[in-house]
């Protein structure tokens, strides 16, 4: 297969054509800034829409009524703006409509910065909006890796009618990488049980909404989704395991971390450290099964990430604390390097 | 092999992203694993630039470079910045027509060429950046002539083909001084 160097905001937006979004709607944040150029350059020869809009809001809401038609739809951001996006996504969640919303992670709070960060797992694996509800979120390491996350998140968008989020960072995003674009035959889905196409006087007209004014009614709408939740926390988990077969500490880490990670897991191999990664592809559903296969041997866990800890308690709940869960991380955008982290491991005692 | 790791530094506008994008696509040409990270803060708006290149023959972990293998400095705040940072053993290539190479780094090697001045004498504007990647070429074998011809062929785009000679005459300044 032909391997392409493209950055990895270039390789989303081309993924997403790809795998047949037909709509995107953006406002431009650095560092995702890439995605939607390259989405305005290639989008309509590709007989799609690319529109920016006048505001992340804005945009966010036109993903809403374009996947209410039943089109592939997405919008990307960074932070900041992903922030002002939330009302939508509650609203598109509270829809059952499939929708995919790309991250391309900064430093926060506030404007905070624009170098690489991932201090936005909370927001997209906890509360990415008011009301009961989850995303699929997605954590790609590697351009390859963003191109492989953007199929599969339309693809699942559509089984479950839900939004999925591809949670990267300034780092993946920037970055070039060899690349190379698999064929891709998209599932289709059958909408027309839902979608607002028109209704031609053949049937009933659908009803896209999240509004319910009658407790019982919201209740059960809630609880009919979190079923469907139980399923793909059952099925659609998603995790790399390397070197934990016989590991005495093992280090979590997703996304760009994840590669600095390796390097030091690498390092620490080298100097007879056993110490392997277990690092999550999916950040929501968590791997549970596949982080507590990880960890079968380990003594402790390290997470480390662009954050202050914000994967520990997931670590920990998954674990059922079953074994002390330590923290490294840098925050605000400041990336960590594969030397700290092997630092931090000789720290923990190598695990001997 | 190891992963060699570049780093390239200088103002913005002496095309330090530009000469990056081919060291990564000789990498590519070459089938080899590699990563290119550009700095995009604010530097880039005005004032220092930097670029990451790692080519490897397994898979790139941390992206970013710290501790280069081989250096290209175009300016002196880069020069002074990054010496420290050259593992030891590690190539620096550097334009001496700007930069005056005060260091007391005696455990690398240090190749300066007045590349801004030999881009003028050879009416080659803004070839400053590939002359040096001549040297590179030539006190590295980082990868063969015809690779980095390639990979020129590919950076420079279809609208600008015209200027592919000046970037092979520029290649060929660097390996020749």
């Amino acid at each position: 297969m032909e391997r392409n160097l493209m950055k990895g905001n270039e390789a989303l937006a081309e993924a997403a054509i790809r795998a047949g979004c037909k709509c995107f709607f953006g406002y431009p944040i650095t560092p995702q800034t890439e995605l939607a150029a390259y989405m305005a350059k290639r989008m309509h020869k590709a007989g799609g829409v690319f529109l920016q809009a006048e505001s992340e809001v804005a945009a966010i809401n036109m993903v809403l009524g374009a996947a209410s038609t039943g089109v592939r739809a997405m919008t990307s951001s960074s932070s900041p703006g992903i922030s002002l996006k939330s009302e939508g996504v509650s609203y598109i969640a509270g829809s059952d409509l499939p929708a995919v919303i790309i991250n391309v992670e900064r430093g926060g709070p506030g404007l905070g910065g624009i170098q690489p960060s991932q201090a936005d797992y909370w927001q997209a694996t906890k509360a990415l909006g008011h009301g009961d509800f989850q995303l699929l979120v997605y954590a790609p390491a590697s351009v390859q890796e963003m191109v492989d996350c953007v199929v599969k998140a339309f693809d699942r968008a559509d089984k479950y009618r839900m939004p999925a989020m591809i949670l990267a960072d300034g780092l993946l995003g920037q970055m070039m990488e060899p690349v190379s674009f698999p064929e891709i035959n998209p599932d289709a889905y059958d909408k027309s049980g839902w979608a607002t196409t028109g209704h031609k006087n053949q049937r009933e007209h659908h009803i896209v909404n999240s509004l319910y004014l009658q407790p019982d009614q919201l209740e059960k709408s809630i609880v009919d989704r979190f079923k469907k939740y139980e399923i793909i926390k059952e099925t659609e988990t998603d995790a790399e395991l390397y070197l934990t077969e016989d590991c005495d500490i093992l280090l979590c880490a997703f996304g760009a971390t994840a590669r600095v990670v390796k390097s030091a897991v690498n390092s620490a191999r080298e100097q007879g450290i056993k110490a392997g990664l277990f690092r999550p592809k999916t950040l929501w559903p968590f791997p549970v099964k596949e982080i507590n296969e990880a960890a079968k041997t380990a003594k402790c866990l390290l997470s480390v990430e662009m954050s202050m800890g914000q994967m520990v308690d997931d670590i920990k709940l998954a674990i059922n604390c079953s074994k002390p869960v330590h923290f490294y991380g840098r925050t605000g955008g400041v990336i960590p390097t594969p030397v700290e982290v092997l630092e931090e491991i000789k720290k923990l005692g190598g695990a001997k | 092999m190891a992963a060699t790791e570049i780093l390239l530094a200088g103002f913005g506008g002496q095309g330090i992203l530009f000469a990056g994008k081919i060291l990564a696509y000789c990498g590519l040409m070459d089938d080899k694993e590699l990563s290119w990270l550009p700095s995009y803060g604010p530097e880039m708006r005005g004032g220092t630039c930097n670029c990451s290149v790692c080519i490897s023959d397994e898979p790139i972990g941390s992206p970013l470079v710290l501790t280069p293998d081989i250096l290209i400095a175009m300016n002196q705040p880069s020069f002074d910045k990054f010496v420290k940072a050259v593992r030891p053993g590690g190539k620096v290539f550097f334009d001496s027509t700007l930069i005056d190479a005060a260091t007391d780094r005696t455990d690398i090697q240090l190749f300066g060429i007045p590349s801004q001045q030999l881009a003028d004498d050879n009416a080659l504007k803004g070839g400053s950046n590939i002359i040096l990647l001549g040297k590179l070429l030539k006190e590295t074998q980082i990868c063969s002539l015809d690779t980095m011809k390639k990979a020129i062929e590919k950076v420079v785009p279809p609208k600008k083909a015209a200027l592919i000679p000046n970037n092979y005459k520029a290649i060929e300044i660097g390996m020749n001084s």
